[in-house]
């Protein structure tokens, strides 16, 4: 066992572990997301958010273009502000843009989506969606079937 | 009777706070020793080879089972509830958070930690250590303090391993042998596995495992009695107490970061 093996060896094993973490950090987590450099943030308010969560997906028809970056209840509208910062390459968005929230599947987790308008001007930095629709939350639906069943 | 049981839960405290505080003197000392080793990098090496590369068979081959069970019974649970796309997430939640460092650490304890007390036991018995202060070199510095490096350095770089081949046992199991979409699988897991939150703090587990665990394999061996028996009972107490003291701070850690 000379000593070049042993350092052979030893520097294959830290090579290891560095490609094993470069795994986990590009292809386990996301730390491919989006940067501030390639994205723009866009903000819309919602009566409700239900279960949407912070890194939630943001999807046109569908594919994904970007992320929710943070969630707060702004108490001047009494509703809740959600930020969202889009990919640059998806820049395309009229402002007359409609913004709802969707569950993936029936216990998946909620998104947003976005429908895009007919204006000419497109959304910028720091806009806001006007049109937007709340989260579908189960137990308002139910209440309301029961009261259309108790009612009738 | 009752003094006598008296006396003997004193004279157990007593032990227990001398226990205590002789491997907490001896952690210090290995800290003082760590600066100067440094300055001697071969003998890191060496020890990195036999502590971590002749365990990389070991986790690697665990690794990658403990993830195909993970994808099976994942997979099992998760069809009845038609969400099998979130079999990524299960297992590399799973891997990342709990099992890679715990697994690991159990495994490292086993494999390497009775071997460096069973070593280091020896070295006492067949009075090396003495001989070595004769000489005017500190044991300390010379054979505890690569070990404990070469251990600090290793059991990390074999977390990150066993987890992420576990992922790809689970991969294997779930998209390979059981037909889940792989474009779900990886999507779901990035969409769901955060960098700090999960991956940094799992390996903030298997570092603080890693300094248990080699204390406890390195304060064994050096104060084991010089007899045959004295290392197997320091062999034993290595692997027993690392089991405890790992599963218990998981607990604590856990409770720390996750919820």
């Amino acid at each position: 066992m000379t000593t070049r093996f042993i350092e052979i060896m030893v520097g294959l094993f830290v090579v290891l572990g560095i490609l094993a973490l470069f795994m986990l950090a590009m292809k386990v987590s996301n730390l491919s997301g989006l940067t501030r450099s390639d994205s723009y943030e866009i903000s819309a308010y919602f009566e409700n958010v239900g279960g949407l969560k912070v890194r939630s997906p943001v999807t046109v028809a569908g594919v994904r273009v970007g992320q929710v970056t943070g969630i707060v209840y702004n108490s001047d509208r009494y509703e809740a502000q959600v930020s969202m910062r889009i990919g640059v390459m998806h820049d395309y968005f009229p402002i007359d843009t409609t913004a709802s929230i969707y569950t993936a599947g029936l216990l998946g987790e909620q998104y947003v989506a976005l429908e895009p308008g007919a204006e000419d001007d497109v959304l910028k930095t720091g806009d806001t969606i006007e049109f937007t629709q709340s989260a579908l939350v189960l137990e308002e639906i139910i209440g309301k079937i029961v009261v259309k069943l108790t009612s009738g | 009777m009752v003094t006598a049981t008296i006396q003997n839960l004193g004279h157990w405290t007593l032990s227990l706070f001398e226990r205590m505080g002789r491997a907490s003197i001896f952690f210090v000392r290995v800290l003082a020793a760590v600066p100067s080793t440094f300055t001697r990098p071969r003998l890191i090496i060496k020890e990195i080879y036999s502590i971590g590369v002749l365990s990389l068979t070991l986790i690697i081959v665990s690794g990658f089972f403990v993830g195909m069970v993970l994808g099976l019974q994942g997979y099992v649970t998760l069809v009845d509830f038609g969400a099998e796309e979130s079999l990524g997430v299960v297992v590399a939640i799973t891997l990342v958070r709990e099992l890679g460092p715990v697994v690991t650490a159990l495994l490292f304890a086993g494999r390497a930690g009775s071997a460096l007390a069973a070593e280091i036991g020896l070295m006492k018995t067949t009075e090396q250590l003495s001989s070595m202060e004769m000489m005017a070199v500190d044991p300390i510095k010379r054979v505890i303090a690569p070990r404990f490096i070469g251990g600090i350095i290793s059991m990390p770089l074999l977390t990150i391993i066993f987890t992420a081949v576990g992922i790809l046992g689970g991969r294997f199991a779930g998209v390979g042998l059981l037909g889940v979409d792989e474009g779900s699988f990886w999507s779901q897991m990035q969409a769901n596995v955060d960098l700090v939150d999960d991956v940094a703090n799992g390996m903030i587990k298997g570092v603080v495992f890693a300094v248990v665990c080699v204390w406890i394999a390195l304060y064994k061996g050096y104060e084991a009695t010089p007899t045959a028996e004295g290392i197997s009972l320091a062999t034993t107490q290595t692997v027993v107490n690392s089991a405890f003291a790992v599963l218990g701070l998981d607990f604590i850690l856990t409770a720390l970061m996750f919820v």
